[in-house]
């Protein structure tokens, strides 16, 4: 009787594993799917049937996409615009974060969900021509500037919750000791809220590495980033699928790195604009 | 008496520029509230409502960026040709709908399957988050890259799946009939972890009373899902759902890489037809009404969906 009652929960337990990986499996298969078709030689990449376990590793792929495209200079494109996007995103958005935390300044919030609501296109068409006729097209510049849109919302929006976080009195211990607003902004609310910023940061950056609409009409050839030249590669080198699996590869793995460090913020990073209660 | 009067008037103007001076501190640090925000303000202002004005004027005016021609003012034909003559915007826009109605129902529904699924303590537990969070983060573009390969008609990993299961082989993205399913499933594969860690946090807030005092009545699993669970849920989830219809109205990274709205303008939405007037014909006015009509589109979902959240089902 008892090992009756202990088969079926061992049962249970295993069935509910199962189920478990059975769910899980798609989201896995297509990052495994990825990273093994970049390390395939040519002729077991685009090879039918495909290979899901056996296959011989080579590194070609990734030394084909650095010969034959200009993939160094896309990356140091993509690093400039996201690095950019996120520092002016931050020295902008934290001291708005903070003000709005603290004056409870919420109509903010609605603006920055309504701000969400545009679609991006309808910025895209007045930069655009606005960009052209200040030359500034294939510009470090107005990619940051457009990239910002999505940045500096994010920013403001997660870093609220943290400078909400900072409990009220060691703010006014720092008012009553003779620090000013701006004092306690930068002695006392930033370092507390450090980990916070380097999230956001994350969150920013991602986001501005991953943009594809903004870039793919204002980079041009010599500001070309990477979600652009991949977008190209795909014409260009139609089922040369190594190379194409290793430039996807190439792209993500920092993004997944980074996801992996800030994983407990992205839900809040990707519902911003939502307004609490 | 030299020494004297050559030092009072340096004196005095000190006091005034430290007059100057403390007003203008004295300014700063009353309106702090103020200032604090500005440079937000600014850069929002500039980046964000400057366009947004400057595309609402445009969608009433003609102009072909690649021509030398002005602007010309032609009040609200570009909307008239909108609302009725023109097809190709009427079947963009049933199709957007059509998309987002039917990628975010099976995000929503697989969603909250796998939250329940999930909501216990078990052992891989933060594994499983962790690998949920990945899909949404990962280039786009490269993602769309991958699924361009995996569905690959003849060469594909999908189509040699369906075959070892016994399935006859599927276009994908390669026929005009299943363009539009087989891109809303990269959609579902990317999103349907949001809307699971929103129910799963959603979940997890739940109180316990009901469920023990439904227990002692006699409830089925079924019936506490259906009577206790939904019910509970529901403020949670269409705040989740809001957001997924919101970015799936403005989908355009994986149509774009994937079929750039083909074949056959298959997967032709708002979005990738807008794009191409603008820049492909350069048809800025036209493109412009059609932004704004996009953003009235998802205005219009967004008051449904709230609506939603306040009144019963």
């Amino acid at each position: 009787m008892v090992g009756t009652t202990k088969y079926r929960k061992l049962a249970k337990t295993v069935g509910f594993y199962a189920l478990v990986i059975l769910v899980m499996l798609p989201t896995a298969f297509v990052f495994y799917w990825m990273i093994t078709l970049s390390l395939k030689p040519q002729v077991e990449a685009a090879g039918f049937p495909p290979s899901f376990f056996r296959f011989s590793v080579t590194f070609k792929g990734y030394l084909y996409v650095f010969a034959k495209h200009p993939f160094l200079l896309y990356t140091w494109n993509s690093l400039v615009v996201a690095t950019g996007t996120t520092l002016l995103g931050l020295i902008v958005g934290l001291p708005a974060a903070y003000g709005i935390a603290k004056w409870r300044q919420h109509k903010f919030a609605l603006a920055i969900l309504v701000a969400r609501i545009i679609p991006g296109i309808s910025y895209l068409i007045p930069w655009y021509i606005l960009f052209r006729n200040l030359k500034m097209v294939d510009t470090y510049s107005a990619l940051i500037l457009t990239h910002l849109v999505v940045g500096l919302p994010i920013t403001i929006w997660v870093m609220v919750g943290f400078f909400e976080d900072i409990p009220p009195d060691l703010r006014e211990a720092a008012l009553i000791d003779g620090c000013t607003d701006y004092g306690a902004f930068w002695r006392v609310a930033l370092p507390l809220v450090k980990p916070g910023i380097v999230a956001t940061a994350i969150l920013a950056f991602i986001f501005s590495w991953n943009n594809f609409l903004f870039s793919v009409i204002l980079a041009g050839r010599n500001t070309r980033t990477l979600p652009i030249a991949v977008f190209n590669m795909i014409g260009y080198e139609e089922i040369n699928w190594a190379p194409l699996a290793a430039a996807a590869t190439l792209i993500t793995l920092p993004v997944i790195l980074l996801t992996l460090v800030i994983q407990r913020h992205i839900v809040t990073g990707l519902t911003f604009g939502a307004v609490k209660g | 008496m030299t020494h004297q009067t050559a030092a009072a008037p340096a004196a005095r103007e000190r006091l005034a520029e430290s007059g100057f001076g403390l007003k203008f501190s004295r300014f700063v640090h009353r309106n702090a509230r103020y200032i604090f925000p500005a440079p937000a303000f600014i850069v929002v202002g500039v980046i964000v409502v400057y366009p947004v004005f400057y595309t609402g004027w445009m969608s009433l005016q003609e102009w072909y960026a690649s021509s030398l021609t002005l602007p010309q003012f032609i009040g609200t034909a570009n909307y008239q040709k909108i609302i009725a003559g023109d097809p190709r915007f009427r079947e963009a826009f049933f199709r957007t709908l059509y998309f987002t109605l039917i990628a975010v129902s099976v995000e929503t529904v697989l969603g909250v399957s796998m939250a329940i699924l999930f909501n216990r303590e078990f052992w891989g537990k933060g594994l499983v988050r962790t690998l949920s969070i990945l899909p949404m983060m990962a280039t786009p573009t490269a993602i769309s890259l991958i699924f361009v390969m995996m569905y690959h008609p003849t060469l594909g990993v999908m189509n040699y799946l369906l075959t070892v299961v016994g399935l006859p082989a599927w276009t994908w993205t390669y026929s005009s009939k299943t363009a539009l399913y087989a891109i809303a499933l990269v959609d579902v594969w990317e999103w349907t972890p949001l809307i699971m860690l929103i129910a799963m946090a959603g979940l997890a807030a739940l109180p316990k009373e009901p469920y023990e005092s439904a227990k002692i009545d006699g409830a089925s699993a079924f019936q506490c899902f259906y009577l206790i669970t939904l019910p509970l849920l529901r403020p949670t989830l269409v705040v989740a759902i809001l957001f997924r219809a919101i970015d799936a109205l403005k989908t355009f990274d994986i149509i774009f890489v994937m079929t750039q709205g083909g074949p056959s303008n298959a997967s032709e939405t708002i979005n990738i037809l807008l794009f191409n007037q603008a820049f492909s014909y350069f048809n800025m006015g036209y493109a412009s009404s059609m932004a704004v009509a996009l953003f009235s589109i998802i205005l219009g979902v967004c008051l449904v969906l709230m609506k939603v959240r306040r009144v019963g089902w």
